[in-house]
């Protein structure tokens, strides 16, 4: 520095000596303030920080460690293939215990300690809606892989955005139609009593009925029940189909209880994969599951038709063809859902290049950027399938599967068109200022 | 289904609920009767006997019920020792002072809850069940080895009231319970005694626990339920009466499954924190406790 503000050279400008000394002064201020170096350095290559919320512990936990293997792995070959404007992805975890308040706080430390350029990840609804509004009052773009559709609702604000996975209400939309023409028409609903099943409540009771199905009985059950064969006298006897959501640790003894309960007769089953994701269709007590159908956001097992991108997915999640992990054949992954984290990474990408993201500053541009996005056609960022993005509602459209048990694997059986999820969106984030 | 199939299906799921209850709350009623001691990491001792269960279960292979009677054997073996050495640890260097052990059980339940999530992890297992038989019954099938839940915690209820009431053992344990100091005047060493309840405490929320794990799973925060329950299980049967825990459990059991099938889980739930709300107010010794001596 003293190189450059040599006495001699600032003398020959007319420069007073004190005014020099000033100058001196300031310019080694400056230089050495913390963070000035790293600033100039963040237009060009430090990382881009993304926080992500996951469940490492409560209920939610085998969701959690593979929504961070999938997580790792889109980083990895987005870091691989140059980063994002150049810049590579800084994944920075914290733990939210499956837990609404939990999420929020994990929100702020994000905004204030890590200084994260946005927050990503977490799947529990109730985690979701206790963290919006953090999110929202902190400016803070907040990229979730959920499925209720809170998002969508428009009870969120504009910085929550779902573009990974579809939601609840489209989900119902698509398989019910399926459910009646090939299942039965007299449902019996069991779901979780809170947000999430709540969804399903809300919006498959309207999508069988309008396709000539009639809902003879809603059993909602408390989300922390471990056994569940008093609730099952509640089943009318004429019911067809009972179409069931589970969610939780408790999810295995559900079925298990339905299989003892009904022995060999009894209505037939469709079941949301929540069910038993990271379970063993093979465990002891599902045998009672041959047979019965099932809805999958991405086919757990490698089906005989997947595209090449989805195969190139499964191997950088590692995945065996069972949808367990390639290290460990009993740690069975939560496939159904966990691929929105990978799309979503890829749509955070697609959102900064678009906005030309620059830091922080840009986190509006960067809404913006997402929010005018449509098409997401199939390829290596959206293994899963196309999807349409709705910048109003914040929410994706994709297809569905449906799956069958045989032989202790799920064999799909149908897959749903977008068209098939769509609905009328009900909200307009977009009239909402940042 | 008729009302009397569905009042049947009620009840015998509330029994199996009251079974595994009754052993809980015992183990709670006890270490509280002997020694004063509230001890709230009792739910943790429950989870780390589902835990251990698992670790047992799967280490053997061959037909479930080898491991489950291993894990039977093992689990609650090594939560007593567990037990064992958090008294000698903890609880003895606190004089058993009772406002000073609710502060360290507190403490206790975080680390035990925390270990297991550190060595066990944070997924919900599944144990197999010994055995696998549907009973049918003309309305419903029933769980086999649910009614031998039922049965194995009445067997284990009457060697515990055996243990307490004819041997020399329960002689010397309701002696220290009466009056320790003169106990210990007659030369029973009431040090030892403590020890020894605190592990049998903890043994018999763990034998509970490896009881009901083939029905529920093995989990790291499955500890707080059976903890609330035996907590309003104690207060409504009275605090160190093993005929008031069973009565208490049996109410609780059978009136929660029933309210909940009939009406709802809430409901149930409300109904039994307002009967202990109505215990503590009229009769706060408990249905079958002792006024305090």
């Amino acid at each position: 520095m003293t190189d450059i503000f040599k006495p001699s050279r600032l003398l020959t400008t007319g420069i007073s000596r004190r005014s020099a000394l000033k100058g001196l002064g300031a310019a080694a201020a400056i230089g050495t303030a913390p963070g000035f170096v790293r600033y100039s350095q963040a237009q060009s290559s430090a990382p881009i920080k993304i926080g992500f919320q996951a469940h490492r512990t409560g209920i939610g936990a085998a969701y959690g460690r593979w929504y961070e293997r999938t997580t790792s792995a889109a980083v990895k070959l987005i870091n691989d293939g140059g980063g994002i404007n150049g810049r590579p992805i800084e994944i920075i975890t914290e733990d939210d215990g499956t837990d609404a308040a939990r999420g929020a706080e994990v929100i702020e430390k994000f905004a204030n300690q890590h200084k994260v350029d946005i927050v990503y990840g977490t799947l529990f609804s109730h985690v979701v809606v206790g963290s919006a509004p953090a999110a929202g009052e902190l400016k803070m773009p907040y990229y979730v892989v959920s499925e209720g559709y809170h998002v969508a609702s428009g009870k969120m604000n504009r910085y929550v955005i779902q573009p990974g996975i579809t939601d609840v209400r489209a989900q119902c939309r698509a398989v019910a139609p399926w459910i009646t023409s090939n299942v039965g028409k007299k449902i019996t609903m069991i779901y979780p009593d809170y947000a999430f099943g709540h969804d399903h409540r809300d919006f498959f009771a309207p999508a069988a009925t309008e396709q000539g199905g009639e809902i003879v009985a809603q059993i909602p059950i408390p989300p922390t029940e471990s056994s569940f064969t008093r609730y099952l006298p509640q089943i009318p006897s004429d019911t067809d189909v009972i179409y069931h959501v589970m969610v939780g640790p408790a999810v295995l003894t559900f079925v298990k209880e339905l299989g003892e309960f009904y022995g060999n007769s009894g209505p037939k089953l469709f079941g949301f994969i929540d069910s038993l994701e990271a379970v063993d269709i093979k465990s002891p007590g599902l045998e009672f599951l041959e047979g019965t159908h099932f809805w999958e956001g991405m086919p757990r097992y490698l089906q005989a038709d997947a595209s090449e991108d989805e195969k190139a997915y499964r191997t950088a999640v590692g995945l065996d063809d069972n949808g367990a992990s390639v290290n460990d054949a009993k740690d069975v992954s939560t496939a159904a859902h966990m691929f929105g984290c990978w799309e979503t990474l890829y749509v955070i990408k697609a959102a900064m290049e678009a906005a030309d993201y620059k830091g922080p500053e840009d986190r509006a541009k960067l809404i913006e950027a997402t929010e005018a996005m449509t098409d997401l056609p199939a390829g290596p960022e959206h293994p899963q399938g196309a999807k349409v993005f709705n910048g109003k509602n914040h929410q994706v459209y994709g297809s569905q599967s449906i799956s069958v048990v045989e032989g202790g694997k799920l064999n799909v059986v149908h897959r749903t068109t977008i068209e098939d999820g769509m609905y009328e969106a009900e909200a307009d984030y977009t009239t909402q200022s940042f | 289904m008729g009302f009397g199939p569905y009042l049947l299906l009620a009840s015998l799921e509330g029994l199996v609920t009251a079974a595994v209850l009754a052993l809980t709350a015992l183990g709670l009623s006890l270490v509280f009767g002997v020694m004063r001691v509230v001890n709230v990491a009792h739910g943790e001792f429950f989870m780390l006997g589902a835990v251990l269960a698992w670790g047992v279960s799967t280490a053997f292979a061959g037909h479930p019920a080898i491991g489950f009677t291993a894990a039977l054997l093992v689990a609650p073996l090594v939560v007593g020792a567990a037990a064992l050495l958090s008294e000698r640890l903890v609880l003895r260097r606190l004089n058993y002072d009772p406002e000073a052990t609710i502060v360290a059980t507190i403490g206790m339940l975080y680390i035990i809850q925390q270990l297991a999530l550190t060595f066990y992890g944070a997924d919900a297992r599944p144990v197999q069940p010994p055995f696998n038989i549907r009973i049918p019954l003309p309305w419903f099938g029933f769980s086999g080895y649910k009614l031998f839940v039922i049965f194995a915690a009445i067997a284990m209820m009457i060697v515990t009231w055996f243990v307490l009431t004819r041997t020399k053992i329960g002689l010397v344990m309701r002696a220290t319970q009466y009056d320790r100091e003169t106990a210990q005047a007659f030369g029973i060493p009431v040090d030892r005694v403590y020890a020894g309840v605190f592990a049998l405490g903890a043994m018999l929320a763990a034998l509970a626990a490896v009881l009901i794990v083939p029905i529920q799973q093995a989990h790291y925060l499955m500890g707080r339920d059976p903890l609330l329950l035996s907590f309003i299980v104690v207060i409504i049967g009275g605090l160190g009466s093993l005929r008031g825990t069973v009565v208490a459990a049996v109410l609780i059991g059978l009136s929660d499954s029933i309210i909940s099938m009939f009406y709802s889980p809430t409901l149930a739930k409300m109904l039994a924190t307002g009967l202990v709300a109505m215990v503590l107010v009229f009769r706060p010794q408990g249905l079958f406790g002792t006024t305090a001596r």
